[in-house]
């Protein structure tokens, strides 16, 4: 760590970035907290209401059920990831030309943009023109993902791991590569059998890239509005309708500009506060190591 | 227990691309057969689709647009963060732990949340559907990200650097340009790496402030999606062609993409 000096003058180094950051993030957030006070009739008329709103979003059934589904599949999309993307991970080559197809090939996903994820996974799960969708109906499983929930919930989920593990797997291959080869030679000499290098060596030194991986994870997972609304358009009935759906439904849709803003200062706040208590958390545990 | 440690990255590989062949499949055929008849490779090999795509301006000019506005985000975000970056991994100032973690909250804001008063921000200001307004809009999380990411890889020079450029009489900015950035032009790749990442796969903000002008790629796949019915194979072939770029980035980078993340500061 670097030994940091005292200068004031380096919030002019700072300042390009808080400007342009605060002009994108500062005057639209006020303007969403001004409209979750509000009521309006149009006209650019609007009426003080307390907090009104937020009373209504916290008690309407509509924004637990979109909250409930939003943490049932973010927990299943990390319980899914994480362990997978460290187990490919560590089955990597470590050096040689399989490295770079390995990392090309794998980062692909990630690149795409997501409205078109979401189409190639339409048109890749499609019952009747679709690979996945053929392959299982061709097992003799009924598979369609456009009317059935649990197949449609079981698609986004299946989509989401295509897209997002490689980002797992390359931030623990990272996290490998920088364990020194004398931390290996040490316990081979102790005779350490693969799970105890495993755990006693590469998962404490994976833990910062870990933390990364779910902390990424879980916001963008908590996000996810493009791949699932191109895929199943939140359907069948609101099966796959997470909360940014639910949200854009509400505020672009409907335009109730009101309760939209009330929904999306509650969500951002929640966002907020699990990524603070994990980060902590996570920190306390390794400070008193 | 001794299984080829190959088979699961092997494995993974052809999961992952699976649904991107099935996409090239599709581009290369005739809607006809695509509806019609179900085929693992196409018949009736076509490359109409793509011939529209190269010949109708609505198409290709949406990749253009789209091009555009991710290289001035980039340009934007990488070239601000860095002296940010320098200042957060140097120097202690009032409040920098604060600033530090509020850029990184920008990162966790939802888009959908921000997409109406983007718009109406946007609109007020006259910037409205054009390139220059998407850009802004996606320094939003860019710029934390480069920050982050810069701030990783700036803590890696060590510090007697800059007291030896110092101390040989070089100004703040001459060292800065010139001796500075030239050492951590790795650093640089993957934060503009990441910054082009999530700018080309950025559709809610891009569509919500465009219209015709400056409208993205993905846009003009989304609406002829919708409108012209079941043309999947002209949709097939935009989407294929959107993963070039990416690919063509990946591969110019590809020696650093792992250390991106894993270097920067939580």
């Amino acid at each position: 760590m670097i030994n940091r000096t005292h200068n004031e003058k380096a919030w002019l180094l700072v300042l390009p970035v808080v400007i342009l950051v605060a002009f994108n993030a500062v005057i639209p957030l006020m303007t969403v907290v001004n409209y979750s006070f509000q009521e309006t009739f149009g006209n650019n008329q609007f009426f003080w209401e307390g907090v009104k709103w937020y009373e209504q979003v916290l008690n309407s059934e509509r924004f637990h059920q979109a909250l409930g589904r939003q943490i049932f599949f973010t927990a299943t999309i990390l319980i899914i990831e994480i362990p997978l993307g460290i187990a490919i991970a560590l089955c990597m080559p470590k050096k040689g030309i399989g490295v770079s197809i390995c990392l090309v090939l794998m980062a692909l996903p990630l690149l795409i943009p997501w409205n078109v994820v979401g189409a190639m996974w339409n048109i890749f799960a499609l019952p009747d023109i679709g690979l996945l969708g053929r392959m299982i109906n061709g097992l003799g499983i009924d598979y369609n993902f456009t009317q059935q929930p649990i197949a449609a919930w079981l698609t986004v989920v299946l989509m989401d791991v295509w897209h997002w593990t490689s980002l797992v797997v390359l931030l623990c291959y990272a996290g490998l590569c920088a364990i020194p080869d004398a931390y290996y030679q040490a316990a081979r000499i102790d005779g350490a059998n693969r799970w105890q290098i495993f755990r006693f060596i590469q998962l404490p030194k994976l833990k910062r890239v870990l933390i990364i991986a779910v902390l990424l994870r879980f916001m963008d997972s908590f996000m996810i509005y493009t791949e699932p609304f191109v895929l199943t358009g939140g359907g069948p009935g609101n099966t796959t309708t997470f909360l940014s759906i639910d949200l854009a439904k509400i505020a672009l849709g409907q335009f109730d500009l009101g309760p939209a803003a009330a929904m999306s200062l509650i969500y951002f706040i929640m966002i907020l506060l699990f990524c603070w208590v994990f980060y902590t958390l996570m920190m306390r545990d390794e400070s008193e190591q | 227990m001794k299984s080829p440690r190959w088979l699961v990255p092997t494995l993974y590989i052809i999961f992952l691309m699976l649904p991107i062949y099935w996409l090239i499949n599709m581009s290369f055929k005739t809607t006809n057969e695509i509806l019609g008849t179900f085929t693992l490779w196409p018949q009736e090999f076509t490359l109409e689709n793509y011939r529209k795509i190269f010949t109708d301006p609505t198409w290709y000019n949406g990749y253009i647009n789209s091009i555009l506005y991710v290289v001035m985000n980039t340009v934007i975000s990488v070239s601000v963060a860095l002296p940010a970056a320098y200042a957060f991994s140097r120097y202690k100032f009032m409040g920098d732990k604060h600033l530090f973690f509020w850029l990184l909250t920008n990162r966790m804001a939802p888009p959908a949340v921000f997409a109406l008063p983007f718009f109406q921000f946007y609109s007020a200001v006259g910037l409205f559907d054009t390139h220059i307004a998407v850009a802004l809009a996606h320094c939003l999380f860019n710029i934390p990200l480069a920050v982050w990411i810069l701030e990783g890889f700036m803590s890696g020079v060590p510090k007697e650097l800059d007291e030896t450029a110092y101390i040989d009489g070089y100004s703040f900015w001459r060292f800065f340009v010139r001796i500075f950035i030239p050492t951590i032009t790795a650093g640089i790749g993957v934060a503009a790496f990441f910054c082009f990442m999530f700018s080309w796969v950025e559709l809610l903000l891009a569509k919500t402030l465009t219209s015709v002008a400056a409208k993205p790629i993905a846009a003009t796949m989304t609406r002829t999606a919708s409108t012209s019915g079941y043309e999947l194979g002209l949709l097939a072939a935009a989407g294929t062609l959107t993963i070039i770029p990416g690919a063509f980035v990946i591969y110019f980078v590809r020696n650093y993409i792992a250390k991106g993340f894993a270097l920067g500061r939580v």
